[in-house]
């Protein structure tokens, strides 16, 4: 293998426990999302667009659906002779093996992988997150700061600062101080979950951590406070754009109704930063005489003869004569009979609903269609 | 299963469709939102299991490699076989007839090591299934299968078409080439299948004596020596052959059973993926009984139009009958009536583009 700048790692084992049933047979990076997504489509987006063409991509959690959609990348143009993308799942060695038991953990087990390459740097990113950014100009930061690690950092409300791994920076942006979740914190710069190392530094890190059995082998709660602990170099990479943790049925749903806006913070179709997905070879969404389509995505190979107003169609989506759907969210292949009213609601992808049937909620609270079932989740 | 060739044979296209086709071949012309004509037949092709496909062409196909690149989209990006993409070989013999160009890879068949050589067009709109007519071409045990459709389009035009007639046994006893068909005729789709054996000595003797110029001739004229089997293909088809009958078809495609039998019944269409966004439907739009392809953003009034990728209708615009080409910017207010836009047409707002009676075609790139 020819050397490479860098190397990307992204975690994509997540189970995403919040998102209820709609990770039964997924895990969270493999939700659907934008009428035409699955989340990890962001990050694998974003890496090709960077110029990051070698991406060791971390499985655990029901991996299959993940593992065929990602096959050889070629959808993110990151299928290379040198390099594209692997996946990485745990594995059995002469000495036994084991799950991944933290985000370290799951690097440690794949050092070998990243030790081919002989990079510079590594990009640990998670698959869980939906945003644009170009690692390549948080890559130039690292380089320019000389630094041991750098982690892009967001301003949260400081209402939701508790919520987050909170950074304390001097006027440098020199991370000083690393809070885990702090009751009480001292700034309101969250950390993003994107990390780069100099990859001999995080070598030494990994390999130190991994023999502290007090260790969670987690980025957050132990290598990144012992670098910090080490007075490492280690600097906070401000992002101003759109992020969002889509880890909740109620994140997930505001998310997607972010992009109906007239001026979406996040903008999916700009020709310079292209989203790329699976293609499923759809025909054109047909939109008949009397259906009415007002502030909505819909994806190729729907057919709408009802009234769909704010919400998002995945491909395939058939809406009957007489139907509404309302600020909801239908997820691949599902079928809506005729004089059928969703409203507030996540459709599971292939879900049938029959004609005359009445969904959802009107008091703001957010339901999931799932396996025939309903599961409706208080706002 | 028996190995076979595709041949998309596009040498005598002819180019009908005015502005459509001043720049691009026939093949590659823009169909039902997102689809070139030439992605049917290769379809076809590959859900066949036909994984080694030429493509002939004359000239104007520079949209159309573009289009094609390695196969890829159509699962033609292969060791074994693949995409072939054949100009021709030699610039002089242009206006001669495709005889010369199944003469001059003669040598890609006969390397292919295929049984059979399956012959189609890039210009049709149908789903069929290859597949099946192998299987009656062997039950038939005949030398070659021809693929016709009875014309049911009464306004075809121009003396281009080729029609068949057969006896009982559905064996071809004639082929006219070159005439108008009348409704009821059996039009020849230009479809065919022969072992490759056949095929190189048909191509051989057709150019050893110079008696044929095209491979239709060389089969017509061996009518009496060959097994030749009329295949009737009972789908939909298209008979494009002008701006008018372009139109036509385009429209049939707003009828959802047509769609039906198009897209989902046999096997998918494939075509290059541009990764656009979902259409995105604001406040104001309103849309009926149109087609959609992703990409768009529409905050204006679509009525029984098509819509390609990458479109974006201004707000209070009215588009209506007509069909709209990739990445055409329909400023706010403008009015566009019974009109092709081809692509990236721009149209400022408040402006009218309407055609009265026939419909129009709007050049590429132009600006109104």
């Amino acid at each position: 293998m020819s050397k490479k700048r860098c190397v990307a790692m992204l975690l994509a084992g997540g189970q995403g426990t919040r998102l209820g049933k709609l990770t039964t047979r997924l895990a969270k990076p493999a939700v659907p999302f934008g009428g035409k997504y699955r989340i990890i489509d962001f990050t694998l987006s974003n890496c090709s667009n960077s110029g990051i063409d070698t991406v060791g991509v971390l499985t655990q959690y029901q991996p299959y659906i993940l593992n065929s959609y990602i096959g050889i990348g070629s959808s993110w143009d990151l299928d290379r002779k040198n390099g594209g993308v692997s996946v990485l799942p745990p594995y059995m060695g002469q000495k036994g093996g084991e799950w991944y038991r933290g985000t370290a953990n799951a690097i440690y087990q794949n050092m070998y992988y990243i030790k081919q390459y002989d990079p510079e740097y590594v990009l640990v990113i998670s698959g869980d997150h939906i945003y644009k950014m170009d690692y390549s100009e948080m890559l130039d930061y690292h380089e320019q700061r000389d630094a041991d690690a750098t982690i892009a950092v967001l301003e949260v409300p400081w209402n939701e600062a508790s919520r987050f791994g909170i950074m304390n920076t001097d006027d440098e942006d020199r991370i000083v101080e690393f809070q885990e979740k702090p009751d009480e914190p001292k700034t309101n710069l969250a950390s993003m979950g994107i990390y780069i190392f100099n990859w001999k530094t995080l070598e030494k890190y990994l390999t130190e951590d991994e023999q502290n059995p007090g260790s969670s082998n987690d980025f957050g709660k132990d290598i990144i406070p012992a670098m910090i602990e080490d007075e490492k170099n280690v600097f906070a990479y401000s992002f101003n754009g759109y992020w969002k943790d889509v880890g909740t049925l109620q994140s997930l749903w505001e998310a997607n109704m972010d992009l109906l806006d007239d001026d979406p913070a996040l903008i999916l179709n700009d020709p310079a930063w292209k989203i790329y997905s699976v293609n499923p070879n759809q025909p054109p969404q047909y939109i008949a005489p009397q259906a009415k389509v007002t502030r909505s995505l819909v994806n190729e190979g729907c057919v709408v003869y009802g009234d769909v107003y704010r919400s998002v169609l995945f491909y395939g989506v058939h809406v009957g004569l007489g139907s509404t759907i309302r600020n909801s969210i239908i997820m691949p292949n599902v079928k809506i009979g005729a004089n059928v009213t969703i409203e507030n609601a996540i459709v599971e992808s292939g879900t049938v609903v029959e004609d005359g049937m009445s969904l959802g909620s009107s008091d703001g609270s957010i339901s999931l269609i799932a396996d025939g079932e309903i599961v409706s989740v208080p706002k | 299963m028996k190995k076979v060739v595709g041949v998309i044979n596009l040498v005598d296209e002819k180019n009908t469709l005015s502005e459509l086709t001043n720049h691009r071949s026939f093949a590659s012309v823009p169909f039902a939102g997102r689809y070139r004509l030439i992605d049917f037949s290769l379809s076809n092709l590959t859900n066949a299991g036909v994984n080694t496909v030429a493509v002939f062409t004359r000239e104007k196909y520079r949209s159309l490699f573009d289009h094609l690149g390695s196969g890829r989209e159509w699962d033609l990006d292969r060791h074994q076989g693949g995409l072939f993409f054949q100009p021709p070989a030699d610039e002089e013999r242009k206006n001669s007839g495709d005889i010369h160009s199944f003469y001059e890879n003669l040598s890609f068949f006969k390397r292919s090591l295929s049984h059979y050589v399956l012959v189609t067009n890039g210009q049709l709109v149908w789903n069929v299934d290859f597949d099946q007519i192998i299987d009656e071409h062997e039950a038939e045990n005949a030398d070659i299968t021809v693929v016709y459709k009875p014309c049911d389009d009464p306004y075809t035009s121009g003396s281009h078409y080729n029609v068949l007639y057969t006896n009982d046994d559905e064996r071809v006893d004639r082929l006219n080439l070159g005439v108008e068909p009348l409704p009821g005729d059996n039009v020849f789709l230009n479809t065919f299948l022969m072992k490759s054996s056949l095929l190189i000595s048909l191509v051989e003797d057709s150019i050893e004596s110079g008696k044929h110029e095209s491979i239709n001739e060389a089969i017509a004229a061996n009518l009496d020596r060959y097994h030749v089997h009329a295949h009737h293909f009972g789908g939909y088809v298209t008979f494009i052959d002008s701006v008018e009958s372009y139109y036509r078809y385009s429209m049939e495609m707003l009828d959802p059973n047509v769609t039906q039998e198009l897209f989902y019944n046999t096997g998918p269409i494939y075509t290059k993926v541009k990764h656009e966004s979902p259409a995105k439907y604001l406040e104001s739009s309103s849309v009926s009984n149109s087609l959609i392809a992703n990409g768009c953003t529409i905050s204006g009034t679509v009525e029984n139009s098509i819509l390609f990728r990458g479109i974006r209708v201004g707000k209070g615009a009215v588009i209506k009958n007509s069909i709209i080409m990739q990445k055409c910017e329909i400023g706010e207010g403008a009015v566009i009536e019974n009109v092709i836009l081809d692509k990236d047409v721009s149209v400022s707002p408040n402006e009218k583009v309407i055609s009265e009676d026939q419909p129009r075609v709007i050049a590429k790139s132009t600006v109104i």
